[in-house]
């Protein structure tokens, strides 16, 4: 078939196109296909090395995690790329020791996990609230929510720690947690929210006439349906929270103190415990990586069709 | 608006399907259809139902229908003419302004759509993504709580019914067009309810496979015995698929009747000119009494129209020496040069203008040198179909006329056109109501027709 077309199609083509036509076509292309070429091995190479930069501290990072404090004291962490005797898992194992950090460990998770379940569940119930159930002031409050994206958390600090402290939460994880939560909300309804209202009406209305009360709608459609924007969401909120610092350092006490706080409390004036906050650091950052890597196809989705839909 | 479209007339409802299924309501269950399907059939009712929105624009204006038992009602109209907005009000998806809209013995104006007990075919199909074929089509049951068994049992027969038995586990995105269409159906069929609201489920699939799934609607509703609304802006599919057809025209119903009677004997202007195609040739004439009979003058030309069409419309005997809207069906002309009689006062004279072959017949378009009406009701016709102002050639009206294929006729050549004169449709030039019986009266029971 492909083949005769072919043949019929050739002779009209080198009878009627002038001839410089029909040297420059393939001309063209070859240019164009080497300048794409070139372009694209370019591009590529120069991502490539953007990458590897990138990697350097982390890899920095690694490297010195598993040097003694000596060794860190004394050279550079690339040394060991050529001395890799240098290595050791000793600071891992110290570190698992100690019961500052494997508490403060404990503490990350009891406020990460909290936090970011609540968030998705409640910004997942009121983005549908939002973007489907009629109600007065439906859009007024929506349109508060979006107001709130621009409240920077910093100037809520210090009335929120008065405030925690007439209620005796104070230091402890609750009030880190809430404080997560309220804070997280209004871009978790906002992103979720666009996501739902992308979702077809008819769908819902479908599913209305099939029986469906409004919760079981939402249950059986709009959450399997806004999965890819649910999931990313879980992301953010979970990478946000787990590397949080700044919140930590306001509300949480030494005992509940999260993993961020504990490592910093190891930077000193003059100096650091080097082999404690590389090998800690490297094991906070290890969590986020296994979720980011599990998720990545429902992250790239979910931003995507959160944001153009 | 317009007396013709009296709405607070109540049709005579169908009896045809009606006495076949005759549950009127009642909830008791009866076999209906050689597939064994169990099905509670209701009529719906729509009495003084309005759409108003709250910006003051109103959708659908005192709106009154029955639909019978089993029945299949067709509403139809241009597009912003309410009719999926009444749909919509049956549904229960769309709020009631005022009225009431009962389905079976049952007002259902507060009833949620979850508990109305009716089942949507929607435009989009409105398919979920998620599910397989299988799930869609029982997700209604589920959402029932029926033991998953009998779930099982009536998806595979309704997957049967509609040929759809292969595909039950494959996603919608897998499907075809026509294969969605028919999920969206089976999803229907399943729950058995007391009625089929379809809004307009063929107009995403193409000419073809719309006609071979218009004859399989028609089949599967007439198997199972389901009173029907079927909301389309496709005159074909209308006059196809309807035991009655309701004309909606900007919320107001024009006419409800049997597809027949709707283009035998249109209530008024608008649904003349929006059922048949192409579309009724619609003129500025003058009717003079002549003996028995009267003549027709169109601009300078004379049609004679016969005595026995005065005495079957003595309505027209009241518009003797006034001005009239005439109107000719393209198919009520041929050329007057093919073997035949073509008696004095049948023809007009004029010149081919365009002439479009479709095998089975010619389209043959000329002008003669009478004005169009103009009225509100052809201004929207000529809106709905996308068409120019009228009236723009200056008082000539453009006409089309279904020629025989062995007609001569040609661009630019002088055409005689002999008119079926017994065929004539008469329209008060001022209300716009057909014109049929007693002068006064008839026009305004025109909604009765059916």
């Amino acid at each position: 078939m492909s083949d005769d077309a072919a043949t019929t199609e050739a002779p009209p083509a080198a009878g009627g196109g002038p001839e410089p036509g029909a040297e420059g076509a393939p001309r063209r292309t070859v240019a164009a296909r080497l300048t794409g070429a070139l372009g694209s091995g370019l591009a590529q190479l120069l991502l490539v090395l953007i990458a590897l930069f990138w990697l350097v501290p982390t890899l920095g990072l690694f490297v010195s995690s598993l040097r003694t404090p000596a060794d860190n004291a004394s050279s550079g962490w690339w040394t060991a790329l050529l001395e890799p005797a240098q290595l050791t898992l000793e600071n891992y194992a110290r570190l698992l020791d100690n019961a500052v950090f494997t508490g403060s460990f404990l503490n990350t998770i009891l406020i990460t996990v909290p936090s970011t379940l609540l968030i998705v569940v409640i910004a997942a119930l009121a983005a549908y609230a939002f973007a489907w159930l009629e109600f007065p002031g439906r859009d007024w409050l929506f349109l508060g929510v979006v107001a709130l994206l621009v409240v920077p958390l910093q100037v809520a600090l210090v009335p929120i720690a008065q405030l925690y402290g007439g209620l005796g939460i104070y230091g402890s994880i609750a009030g880190v947690v809430l404080f997560h939560v309220g804070f997280g909300l209004p871009f978790a309804i906002f992103l979720l929210r666009n996501f739902f209202a992308a979702i077809p009406r008819d769908l819902l209305e479908a599913a209305r006439m099939d029986g469906g009360k409004e919760f079981t709608i939402f249950r059986r459609v709009i959450l399997p349906l806004g999965g890819p924007a649910i999931a990313s969401l879980t992301i953010f909120q979970f990478l946000w929270v787990w590397n949080d610092l700044l919140v930590a350092l306001v509300f949480a006490d030494a005992a509940n103190q999260p993993m961020t706080k504990a490592l910093q409390a190891e930077m000193r004036q003059f100096g650091a415990n080097i082999d404690i906050i590389s090998s800690g650091a490297f094991i906070s950052m290890l969590v986020p990586l296994v979720v980011f890597f599990a998720f990545q196809r429902y992250f790239v989705q979910g931003v995507m069709a959160g944001a153009v839909k | 608006m317009w007396p013709t479209a009296q709405p607070r007339a109540r049709t005579a409802a169908a009896p045809r399907r009606g006495a076949r299924h005759g549950v009127r309501g009642t909830g008791s269950p009866m076999p209906s259809g050689e597939d064994g399907w169990w099905l509670i059939v209701a009529d719906v009712r729509l009495d003084g139902v309005y759409k108003i929105y709250p910006d003051g624009t109103s959708a659908v204006n005192d709106l009154n229908l029955e639909i019978a038992d089993g029945e299949f009602l067709v509403l139809v109209g241009p597009s912003g003419c309410g009719k999926t907005t009444a749909l919509r009000m049956i549904a229960g998806l769309e709020e009631i302004s005022k009225g009431t809209v009962a389905i079976g013995d049952r007002t259902v104006n507060r009833v949620p759509a979850r508990d109305r007990d009716v089942a949507m075919v929607f435009q989009s199909y409105a398919l979920y993504p998620h599910l397989t074929v299988e799930d869609n089509i029982g997700f209604g049951l589920q959402l029932r709580k029926m033991p998953k068994a009998q779930i099982a049992e009536r998806v595979a027969k309704a997957a049967a019914t509609l040929g759809l038995t292969d595909h039950l586990k494959r996603k919608p995105r897998n499907l075809s067009g026509g294969q969605r269409q028919r999920v969206a159906m089976g999803r229907a069929i399943v729950r058995e309810p007391q009625a089929f609201l379809m809004d307009e489920p063929l107009s995403n699939l193409d000419a073809k496979l719309r006609v071979q799934m218009r004859a399989e609607i028609s089949r599967l509703q007439r198997d199972l015995g389901v009173t029907t609304v079927y909301v389309t802006h496709d005159q074909v599919e209308a006059m196809t698929l309807g035991d009655r057809v309701a004309v909606m025209k900007k919320g107001v119903l024009q006419q409800v009747a049997p597809p027949q009677e709707l283009y035998e004997r249109p209530g008024n202007l608008f649904v003349a000119g929006f059922i048949g195609s192409p579309a009724m040739n619609l003129v500025q004439g003058r009717l003079e009494a002549d003996g028995d009979g009267a003549l027709l003058s169109l601009g300078d030309q004379r049609l004679a129209v016969p005595a026995a069409l005065l005495a079957e419309r003595p309505g027209l005997r009241g518009m003797l020496g006034r001005d009239v809207a005439v109107g000719v069906r393209p198919e009520d002309m041929d050329d007057a040069d093919l073997p035949g009689e073509a008696p004095e006062g049948t023809v007009l004279e004029s010149e081919t203008e365009l002439v479009e072959a479709l095998g089975s017949e010619l389209l043959v378009h000329f002008a003669i040198g009478a004005p169009p009406v103009v009225t509100e009701d052809t201004r929207e016709l000529a809106r709905d179909a996308g068409a120019d102002e009228i009236g723009a050639a200056g008082g000539r009206s453009p006409m089309i006329a279904k020629f025989s294929p062995r007609s001569q006729t040609g661009e630019g050549r002088p055409v005689r056109v002999r008119v079926d004169t017994a065929r004539l449709y008469f329209f008060d030039p001022e209300t716009g109501a057909g014109i049929w019986g007693e002068p006064g009266a008839e026009q305004r029971r025109e909604g009765s027709h059916g």
